[in-house]
């Protein structure tokens, strides 16, 4: 009767540890992270989030990660640093999820690398500039392509396509507002003016808050430079635009990094006034033959974004968005766990194929090749964001590779 | 004429475009802060208010936003009318207007945020209109419509606004609100009654200061806390209460604006109308124009 017994509750500790194991393997997968969905860059956080929800979407109908569902967890940081800390505790230890990635932009992604390096976890950045320049953390992985130093691979582009004019530029006015990514981007465009030789004649910043920019214009035309390299974000890079067509700037190239023009709301509403502008992009319909999988993906973007009201475009941050995920998926399935170390150790190891092309990230973590685009705007007509849609309205410049045509400068004869 | 002429001459008019501007959404704070001392730190948010409702109708009627504005400024005017109904009852008549009348603004500038949101979404928004990419040259001297016509507008408001309060017996009514109100209730008139209109005629302003914004920049619902500081400034520069002192005040700032970015940097501007601020108030506390 003992034997019987013990038989019996062993098979019954057996059933149930077999049951529960079975249990874990029916609960979700959760990805958690705060984003901006209110604040002056929710415009840029609800476009990731639609993107990040599509890939759930594809990999649940796959039949999820690991045999798992996939779920995201997520709260609005308001684009509110101080949020940060809070959201990122709250979903370790209250949501108990499984791994962590950021929000967008630089801003909110430095407030949460503490505690992901408390935590040992691995994390995943959207679109932060050079934050792990001060951690150093060895499972910080960044899918912006700035490349290994983003502030130099940012602005490579511009100065780049500039030194391909004949007769090569001479002089150069650098400005940007006070405010961070500006900072960074006039960084990385001294560097390159100091390995170009050029020669600085108006290098100065600007309140982020200024209305009117065509004093700063006229300051910068009576400095009678070649280029004019612009660090700014969406609303001084409208003034910027607008200032430069008012004054008549008489530069050979102008633009380079204002944050803004990527977007379906300042191409529709600067239009023709976009005509001969220099300035970064991620994507453009011209590059569809080398991105085959995009197409289809912005396809899907596009739909829900015309519902929630956000950039009807979606060339910027929702392929990077997408990809971001692509690679934590690829990784978890290739290690097997949800192993931290072992995760980061493979994704510093691996190639992976995305939707954005091949990515390799670097020792910092960073892409280990820079890839930002220059593009000129032209033959922009009118308001009409369809335009945009279809190849025709730019030339890509930079990076050679693929590259669709030549800079035209000076810029004041091509604003057509 | 040299090029430094011509700088100097573009530096001047630039800021007294922009100064026109900064009159405009400052006037609205002049009467609330400066004459009925209700400290309504929302004032942006109902500026934003009115860049966006000049958008959709621009977006949808193709109707000129400035033109939209002063067209229904009365209703931005009603709106106002019972904001400070519910804040008479709620704080200012139980004397408790100081700390939680703030925090009422407060709450009432986050909801605005919120609801502009929700309704609109979170893209920066702008307005296309037949002068917006015109500029005009007289010698020179440029003058950008997206800047001008704003500026005309503005003057002829703050100009009317002054006007208003000084010839006729409302605006009497209102001067005497902000110096005695005892003294008004013992004339036979409510003084409630009187700083509720003023108040309104304060969002009033500030529904067509949003038409102007949009039209000269691109706005997102949050974009209205930028300009807390400045309509403060330009009211206590100025002079509290003093509707001349706002528009003097607000071509001040722009003149040291326009004037740092094209001479000294842009970076300094703040520096130098916040100096001047300081300055201004340690020779003359009572502001430019103020008693």
């Amino acid at each position: 009767m003992n034997r019987l017994t013990r038989w019996l509750s062993q098979g019954l500790f057996a059933l149930s540890l077999a049951l529960a194991s079975s249990a874990l393997a029916q609960q979700p997968l959760r990805i958690g992270f705060g984003m901006s969905l209110t604040g002056p860059l929710a415009g840029n956080g609800k476009a990731a989030l639609i993107a990040m929800q599509i890939w759930a979407e594809d990999v649940n109908t796959k039949g999820g990660i690991l045999g798992r569902k996939v779920e995201l967890i997520y709260y609005d940081d308001q684009t509110s640093p101080s949020t940060v800390p809070s959201i990122y505790t709250k979903l370790l230890d209250v949501d108990k999820v499984d791994l962590i990635v950021s929000g967008y932009g630089t801003n909110v992604i430095a407030p949460a690398m503490p505690i992901a390096m408390q935590r040992n976890m691995m994390f995943m950045g959207l679109f932060g500039l050079n934050v792990n320049s001060r951690f150093n953390y060895d499972r910080y992985f960044q899918i912006m392509p700035a490349g290994p130093e983003p502030a130099v691979g940012w602005t490579q582009g511009f100065f780049d396509a500039a030194m391909t004019l004949n007769p090569k530029p001479q002089t150069v006015a650098l400005v940007g507002a006070d405010a961070e990514y500006p900072a960074m981007a006039l960084e990385g465009a001294r560097a390159h003016v100091k390995r170009l030789g050029l020669k600085v004649v108006y290098d100065k910043t600007y309140p982020p808050n200024t209305v009117d920019f065509s004093p700063i214009v006229r300051a910068i035309q009576a400095t009678n430079p070649d280029l004019v390299y612009v660090g700014s974000y969406p609303p001084d890079s409208a003034g910027m635009v607008r200032a430069v067509n008012e004054v008549g700037l008489k530069a050979k190239v102008f633009g380079g990094g204002m944050v803004g023009t990527q977007f379906a709301a300042l191409k529709t509403q600067l239009g023709p006034l976009l005509n001969g502008v220099v300035n970064y992009e991620l994507y453009a319909p011209e590059l569809s033959s080398k991105f085959p999988f995009l197409d289809a993906f912005i396809g899907r973007y596009q739909s829900r974004a015309a519902q929630q009201g956000v950039d009807p475009l979606g060339y910027y941050l929702p392929p990077y968005a997408y990809a971001m995920m692509q690679v934590i998926e690829q990784s978890i399935k290739a290690v097997g766990s949800l192993d931290q170390a072992k995760l980061a150790d493979y994704m510093h190891k691996t190639e992976f194929d995305t939707f954005v092309g091949k990515v390799r990230f670097g020792k910092n973590g960073e892409w280990a090749a820079s890839r930002i685009m220059m593009v000129q705007y032209h033959g922009i007509a009118g308001n009409d964001v369809d335009q945009w849609k279809k190849p025709g309205k730019v030339t890509v410049l930079y990076p050679r590779e693929y590259a669709t045509g030549e800079l035209k400068a000076p810029y004041y004869e091509n604003k057509q | 004429m040299d090029f430094s002429t011509a700088l100097v001459l573009n530096a001047i008019i630039a800021g007294l475009l922009l100064g026109g501007f900064y009159a405009a959404v400052s006037v609205g704070i002049s009467i609330s802060f400066g004459m009925l001392d209700v400290v309504n730190i929302a004032h942006p948010a109902f500026i934003i208010l009115g860049s966006y409702i000049a958008y959709i109708v621009n977006d949808r009627m193709g109707l000129d936003p400035i033109v939209v504005s002063v067209v229904l400024s009365p209703l931005f005017f009603a709106f106002g009318m019972l904001l400070y109904r519910i804040y008479y009852l709620c704080f200012e008549k139980r004397g408790q207007e100081s700390l939680r009348g703030l925090a009422f603004f407060f709450g009432i500038l986050f909801i605005t945020e919120v609801l502009l949101l929700l309704v609109f979404g979170v893209d920066y928004r702008m307005v296309q209109t037949r002068y917006s990419e015109t500029t005009w040259r007289l010698g020179v001297v440029d003058f950008p419509l997206r800047l001008a016509v704003p500026f005309l507008v503005s003057v002829v408001m703050v100009v009317s606004v002054q006007l208003l309060l000084t010839h006729s017996f409302f605006g009497r009514a209102v001067l005497a609100v902000a110096q005695d109100q005892l003294a008004l209730r013992l004339m036979g008139v409510n003084p409630v009654k009187i700083k509720e209109r003023a108040f309104a005629l304060s969002i009033a302003t500030a529904g067509v200061a949003g038409a102007f914004l949009i039209v000269i920049q691109p706005v997102q619902p949050a974009i209205g806390r930028e300009f807390i500081g400045l309509v403060f400034a330009v009211c206590v520069l100025g002079g509290m209460g003093s509707i001349w002192g706002t528009l003097l005040g607000a071509f001040v700032l722009g003149l040291a604006e326009s004037f740092t970015s094209t001479f000294f940097g842009p970076s300094w501007s703040p520096a130098v109308s916040f100096g001047l601020l300081l300055a201004t108030l340690a020779l003359k506390p009572a502001g430019l124009l103020g008693r």
